[in-house]
């Protein structure tokens, strides 16, 4: 039997892999989209007795995150669980399929929910995407990312089996907490088919930018006032000695923090900043990971590249020369003193073949055990991660 | 002594000199148990290791010998995470008490596992920040525990638990190396699954914690209802209201009188139920909010509201609250404290089936509770000398934690699992469930050597088929290998 028999036996919404499914170059025979939970263990255990790798997916934006996949033999994606499975508002809960996009969320919360999951990745894309590749937009600073957020995840394992962790409650020890796991796992170690989150009041919020000569003190400045920031974001453009810091605060009496906050920051006051959340234009994204007080230090080491991101908890983005191969690693050269590591978001197919995507990755021993445990025959997104995940 | 654990100490007294080594009978007994004084046995050795490369050591020389080990910092948990083996070594880490470094401008401090939580806080006090993570041992548990058991607290409701406060962790692996988790790995989130998993996955030799700022203002109420269902209206006006108070905590009328004969708290007479909660921030975010719950407290019917006008008062509010457990001495010789957690807005639901479970069984329950986030602590209460009476109550507390997983919550909050709640864990999760948390396990420790029988009831062993389990393991049968 054709093994896209075999998956149609299983899921009602399977079929061939055309141009447009196209993971790093490779057509996938199948693309599976399940709609419930019994349908996705279904699929991931056809793929498992016929020996395919399987590449999750949501929305698709960030297939291509990390290295390329080696192959792809079923797409499976998430696209049909996109439901809200319950919002308890009393326990600022919410349990939410995978396959549900910001978009979408972000919709629904308006309509009068007073609250919203803290999570607000720069780019549309799904829950489990945003799981899988841990991405998060300004408010890490204050509210983390899906890590923290995260209360109870269910996946599908390589061989189909279903998996739950953690809970619906948001104070919960009880076993190992898998969503961690989960969190940044590029689909190299199951599908991730619903999460259940801690949602955080809409709490009222001023944002405030200014233009300064000395970021590092303005950025110190606001991460040790009484304000309580909920993102402190810069944006450097190439080459200049003027950065733009914009903060924004949760607070109850606006006009008063926001004085508060052009106090701390100096500069010349500016508008409302456009590039807010915004990822840099740019073939080639890097993300620059480090320790907030070494922001000076950065600035001057990438001084000829544009900067931009969440000051206030050590993440920015810049876009590296890629015209020549060595561009990643002369950044990352330049900001090994700093104590800086580089990873690379994005970047042209060929680009990502033959850079070191990562960077050191010291863990990785046990990393590797972890996935032959999740994955012995490494089907799972094969190659996305780093050699052996 | 058995003559592999002779070997051991004897290779543990090279390592370490023979002041760190413990092998006594009559000392070994001081170990015998943690918090939870339920659960006792003495551990087969004892060493007080006072460098990771030591820790390494030790943790390798168990290896080659095939030798159980559990590590145990101030030795408060309440689940018996650091219940020894008496088979096996139990590694201290009281020795390891350095804050290694205070970081302000990137806000965080590096220590040692057996640092004092409370004194990270008042490291870090002069400069205006402190660690977060309350547990109310916080005068003797260690950060190294705090991180094995993703340890909670009175304030995590704003703040959050351990997990959300620790940046990285230098760990020594169950093979013996040293490695380093951090948040900024890439890569799946390691770092976020060694914390919380109760000693299981190796043994943290230093810690990066996250510093916070001191709030602005701190502002405490108390206030007093007459039944526990008008406070627990009160709890989901605050929530719904959108405030999130830094602690909001319950107590009822059984545990008053038990506070008050014990410490004299003063909490006002005939209150069914007292409410504190405490809020911090900003001071002009505070004073809003500050009075919206006392206005919705009165709503709710509270029939006295006292605000803290001074740390004294704060301190008093606060302490029948802290001295409840402790207190409970004063009203029954013995009790089981267990810390199941329930969806907030059930709380009503499950504190009346509660109060009929212990009126069917006449075991009498006080309860204690992180009201905010649906934390029960009840206390089943019993006379050990009377035969029978921690069975029943046992049974009690078995049905109250039956009934918070069926209300969709959880066998425990931040007391962790440990000894005491392995046998619970198939109530909330699956044999998949559990099989699956356990790759985990095995991709850290795949000779089962770390912490073993904690947590999990039955686990596999690493290699074996996850499926259907009948009959021994062949390799137990064999005698090569152990069922932890």
């Amino acid at each position: 039997m054709l093994p896209l028999d075999a998956f149609a036996k299983v899921c009602a919404d399977v079929r061939p892999g055309e141009d447009a499914d196209q993971v790093d170059g490779l057509t996938p025979p199948v693309v599976a989209a399940p709609a419930t939970l019994d349908e996705a263990s279904a699929v991931m255990r056809t793929a498992a007795e016929h020996g395919l790798a399987v590449v999750p997916s949501g929305t698709g934006s960030k297939l291509g995150y990390g290295r390329p996949v080696e192959r792809c033999d079923v797409l499976v994606t998430t696209r049909n669980l996109d439901g809200i499975i319950k919002h308890s508002p009393g326990d600022l809960t919410l349990h939410v399929e995978a396959g549900l996009t910001f978009e979408a969320l972000r919709e629904t919360e308006a309509d009068g929910w007073g609250q919203h999951l803290a999570l607000r990745p720069p780019e549309n894309g799904t829950i489990g995407g945003a799981i899988a590749t841990d991405v998060a937009g300004p408010g890490r600073l204050l509210h983390g990312s899906a890590r923290d957020l995260l209360i109870g995840i269910t996946t599908v394992r390589a061989d189909g089996t279903i998996a739950r962790a953690g809970g619906k409650v948001v104070k919960n020890v009880a076993g190992y907490d898998l969503g961690k796991l989960y969190t940044g796992s590029l689909g190299t170690l199951g599908l991730i088919v619903d999460a259940t989150f801690r949602m955080h009041p809409a709490a009222r919020a001023v944002r405030v930018a200014v233009v300064t000569d000395d970021p590092g003190r303005a950025v110190q400045a606001v991460l040790h006032s009484q304000v309580v920031p909920r993102a402190i974001e810069i944006d450097r453009p190439a080459g200049s000695d003027e950065t733009t810091v914009a903060v924004e605060a949760e607070t109850e009496t606006p006009d008063e923090t926001s004085a508060r906050l052009h106090e701390l920051l100096g500069g010349t006051p500016a508008p409302e900043p456009d590039w807010w959340n915004r990822l840099p234009e740019g073939e080639v994204l890097a993300e620059i990971r480090s320790l907030p007080a070494r922001l000076p230090e950065i600035i001057k080491a990438v001084k000829d590249l544009p900067l931009r991101g969440s000051a206030g908890a050590g993440r920015l983005y810049t876009t590296p020369d890629y015209t020549t191969p060595d561009g990643v690693e002369e950044l990352r050269e330049a900001l090994k003193p700093i104590g800086a590591r580089v990873v690379l978001v994005r970047a042209p197919l060929a680009v990502r073949k033959s850079v070191d995507v990562w960077g050191p990755l010291p863990t990785l021993p046990i990393m590797r055990r972890v996935k032959d445990q999740f994955d012995p025959d490494h089907r799972l997104s094969p190659g996305r991660f780093a050699e052996g995940v | 002594m058995a003559d592999t654990l002779r070997d051991l100490a004897e290779r543990c007294t090279r390592l370490l000199g023979p002041e760190s080594v413990i092998s006594d009978p009559v000392r070994l007994r001081t170990y015998e148990c943690d918090g939870l004084t339920s659960h006792r046995a003495s551990p087969g050795l004892v060493v007080l290791p006072e460098t990771a490369e030591q820790i390494a050591a030790i943790v390798r020389a168990c290896g080659e010998a095939g030798v159980p080990y559990v590590a145990r910092g101030s030795g408060t948990g309440l689940s018996g995470g650091a219940l020894p083996r008496t088979d096996g070594v139990l590694i201290v880490t009281a020795r390891m008490r350095r804050i290694l470094d205070i970081d302000i401008p990137n806000q965080r401090a590096t220590v040692e596992p057996g640092v004092i939580n409370l004194d990270v806080t008042r490291a870090a006090r002069p400069h205006g920040y402190y660690f977060a993570p309350d547990p109310s041992s916080q005068q003797i548990c260690s950060v190294g525990g705090n991180v094995a058991e993703n340890s909670g607290g009175a304030h995590c409701l704003k703040y959050g638990f351990t997990a959300h406060h620790i940046l990285a962790c230098e760990i020594v692996t169950p093979d013996g190396e040293i490695a380093e988790l951090s948040r900024d790995d890439p890569g799946f989130d390691l770092l976020g699954v060694f914390v919380g998993s109760e000693g299981t996955l190796g043994i943290t030799t230093k810690i990066t914690v996250r510093l916070t700022r001191l709030p602005e203002t701190v502002r405490t109420l108390l206030a007093a209802f007459d039944t526990i269902g008008k406070g627990g209206d009160a709890v989901s006006a605050i929530i719904a209201a959108g405030v999130v108070p830094a602690a909001i905590e319950m107590m009822d009328a059984l545990s008053i009188e038990a506070a008050e004969a014990a410490v004299a708290c003063g909490y006002p007479e005939g209150a069914g139920a007292v409410l504190v909660v405490e809020l911090d921030g900003p001071d002009a975010t505070v004073e809003h909010q500050f009075a919206q719950v006392e206005r919705l407290c009165r709503e709710a019917g509270a029939f006295e509201i006292r605000v803290a006008a001074d740390d004294t008062e704060r301190a008093l509010i606060w302490k029948g609250r802290k001295s409840a457990f402790a207190a409970m001495g004063r009203i029954s010789p013995a009790y089981i404290v267990q810390d199941g957690v329930i969806p907030r807005t059930s709380l009503g639901e499950v504190l009346g089936r509660i109060d009929a479970l212990s009126r069917e069984s006449g075991v009498r329950v006080a309860n204690v509770f992180h009201a905010g986030d649906g934390n029960l602590h009840p206390l089943v209460l019993f006379d050990d000398s009377v035969p029978g009476a921690q069975e029943r109550a046992e049974t009690v507390s078995g049905a109250i934690l039956d009934l918070c997983v069926e209300h969709g919550g959880s066998i425990t909050g931040e007391h962790g699992v440990g000894a005491d709640k392995a046998r619970y864990m198939p109530r909330m999760f699956s044999d998949d469930d559990l099989d699956t948390m356990q790759m985990v396990r095995c991709g850290f420790d795949p000779a089962g050597l770390c912490n073993p029988g904690k947590v999990f009831p039955t686990p596999r062993l690493c290699g074996e088929v996850p499926g259907v389990r009948k009959g021994p393991h062949p390799l137990v049968a064999e005698g090569k290998a152990d069922l932890f």
